[in-house]
């Protein structure tokens, strides 16, 4: 049992043989049916919205707060966290994913403070995706800037 | 038709995301980052929104669009205040999705308590 | 007094009785095969108070106490009380036992920290500085998650080679007179790192630690596999287990016939959705104080090797790219005191 380099390496390979892997493809068709789903209660809100005369532009605010917010509630009610061991990606890309992932963390953490616990961590998890996102926002605006 | 479109681009963005996920054990907080980085740089170049045009919420929703909702407010509003515009249109562009994602969690722990698995 | 055998060994001269367990756990584990076994099984896993790591704590001490309690004594006679959790700075355990008033040994051996409590507790009897010691380990899934993982709400798959932290406490009242079984000789393990990163796959980052200590076990004593009825890692589940075997059999021993682990019987990885199975210090400390001491008082078991497995990392170390080190623990416990090695 020497912990040497070329142990390790053996064991890296009885490790990959051991572990199971998952079920990609019905991983993938939950996936697709699941966030095809939340897409289309997206494009079903847009419509209504398009039909009472909002804007392009007011039309896809209402319909991200909207989706937003059913998601927010079903973090609250411990529905969304059944739906993602579900659905998997098909409910962490869509903007309810980022929902759950701003929600999970201030409901998670709040015994821990309103400051300290819910202040300090509700950007646990989606504090990175507004970081690298305004980021990369940012270099668009300047390259776009000087190609224009 | 629309659902139709919607409910297949959608979908299949969701399925790039789950061959990352079960590939190469990718956290969902990197998938995250990673949609919304891709998205901005396919809006950028002006890839993502014939998607759009074309598929309606099921390229809007998935955060990707998302990724392109910073990156045509960035350059509107270089178009329109120039260069100060690359600090401002990423934060104005994506200020309603932010904003109602703070207030519906903090109005959520205000009422919920964490739930067991 | 004890005496040091082979490189990392120690047989025990004095009668080292193990005189009652409790086992509390959540609604899970009291669902699963088990459930008949456990003396208390939760209703839910705050247990009235109004945050995880607050349940874990009166769980913790309420079952020590009902340890003592299944023994026929009271808080008093207990002389030390060894003890551990996976919270940070140990506070699962400290928080439940400082209303115990109980000179105190906090300990942390990660998901092995039963197997140590064990092993230090009998050394204290053996060396004539207790009569009777109280040890135990607790863990607890919304508290282990929240802390390593993500928060409970947030919508993610578990990985197949994932574990089940187990909720509950596990504790036992060793004591210098009393009867079978009897803790008899102990192993301590060494930190052994294959290199493996992946912190969705504990059982294999320490199935390296509990072949180590289990084969350092057999060279100390100079038995073979067969000497013991059953040997029974900590929390390794199917992945680890099949790598234990495998470890061993490279090294020209086979356990594949006599060897279980507490994470594969305390859930129903069908009906239960847990994988590769449990895990966390209460996996060990339940699954022997409920189900392996229950077989040993009937005497359908007689002589086990008790093998509790760690993993020794933090979300800290996994962040910074760090692979995870294991640990594990080898107890023997026998029912008959007179057998010479």
């Amino acid at each position: 049992m020497e912990s040497s380099a070329k142990n390790k390496e053996l064991y890296q390979d009885m490790v990959k043989k051991a572990s199971p892997n998952s079920h990609i493809f019905k991983n993938c068709i939950k996936a697709f049916v699941v966030g095809g789903i939340i897409c289309c209660i997206g494009q079903f809100i847009t419509n209504y919205l398009k039909e009472l005369g909002l804007t392009q532009n007011d039309t896809g605010i209402y319909t991200s707060s909207v989706l937003i917010f059913i998601a927010a509630l079903m973090t609250g009610l411990g529905l969304y966290g059944k739906l993602g061991k579900f659905a998997g990606a098909g409910s962490i890309v869509p903007i309810t994913g980022f929902s759950n992932s701003v929600a999970s963390p201030a409901i998670e953490f709040k015994k821990e403070g309103f400051v300290t616990g819910l202040g300090a961590k509700i950007f646990i998890v989606a504090g990175p995706v507004i970081l690298y996102g305004i980021l990369t926002s940012v270099i668009v605006g300047i390259i776009y800037y000087f190609l224009k | 038709m629309d659902y139709l479109y919607a409910f297949l681009v959608g979908g299949g963005i969701c399925v790039i995301g789950q061959i990352l996920i079960d590939k190469t054990k990718m956290t969902s907080a990197r998938i995250l980052v990673l949609f919304v980085v891709v998205g901005c740089i396919l809006g950028g170049l002006g890839i993502y929104q014939p998607l759009v045009d074309f598929a309606g919420a099921g390229a809007t929703v998935p955060l990707p669009g998302f990724g392109n909702t910073l990156a045509k407010g960035v350059m509107y509003e270089v178009d329109q205040n120039g260069l100060i515009g690359a600090l401002t249109g990423g934060f104005k562009a994506s200020a309603a999705g932010i904003t109602s994602a703070i207030v519906f969690a903090f109005l959520a722990a205000l009422v919920f308590n964490p739930k067991e698995k | 007094m004890a005496k040091h055998i082979g490189k990392q060994s120690v047989k025990f001269e004095s009668k080292i009785s193990v005189i009652s367990t409790a086992s509390t756990v959540g609604t899970k584990e009291g669902e699963g095969p088990l459930g008949q076994y456990f003396d208390v099984v939760l209703k839910d896993a705050v247990d009235g108070e109004d945050s995880w790591e607050k349940a874990e704590s009166k769980i913790a001490k309420d079952n020590l106490s009902l340890a003592v309690k299944k023994a026929g004594l009271t808080m008093d006679d207990i002389e030390y009380i060894f003890s551990g959790d996976l919270l940070n700075q140990g506070t699962g355990s400290a928080y439940g036992i400082r209303d115990l008033k109980r000179p105190f040994f906090g300990l942390y051996g990660a998901c092995s920290t039963f197997g140590e409590s064990m092993c230090l507790g009998s050394v204290m009897i053996e060396s004539g500085g207790a009569s009777k010691v109280l040890v135990g380990a607790s863990s607890h899934f919304c508290a282990a998650e929240k802390q390593f993982r993500f928060p409970l709400g947030l919508g993610t798959q578990r990985p197949l080679t994932s574990t089940w932290t187990v909720t509950g406490d596990g504790a036992a009242v060793l004591s210098k007179d009393g009867n079978a079984p009897f803790i008899t000789g102990m192993t301590t393990g060494k930190i052994v790192d294959f290199g493996v990163t992946d912190a969705n796959n504990m059982g294999a980052a320490m199935a390296t630690a509990a072949a180590d200590v289990i084969l350092a076990n057999f060279k100390d004593f100079g038995i073979s596999p067969d000497y013991y009825d059953l040997i029974i890692t900590g929390d390794l589940g199917y992945v680890g287990k099949d790598l234990t075997i495998d470890l061993l059999k490279k090294e020209g021993v086979d356990i594949s016939k006599n060897y279980t682990d507490c994470g594969i019987e305390i859930y129903d990885r069908e009906s239960q959705d847990t994988h590769s199975g449990g895990s966390g210090c209460a996996c060990s400390a339940v699954t022997f104080s409920a189900y392996f001491f229950d077989k040993m008082k009937k005497g359908e078991l007689n002589r086990i090797l008790f093998v509790p497995t760690g993993a020794l990392m933090s979300s800290t170390s996994v962040q910074q790219g760090e692979s995870i080190p294991g640990i594990a623990h080898a107890v023997i416990l026998e029912n008959s005191f007179e057998e010479v090695i």
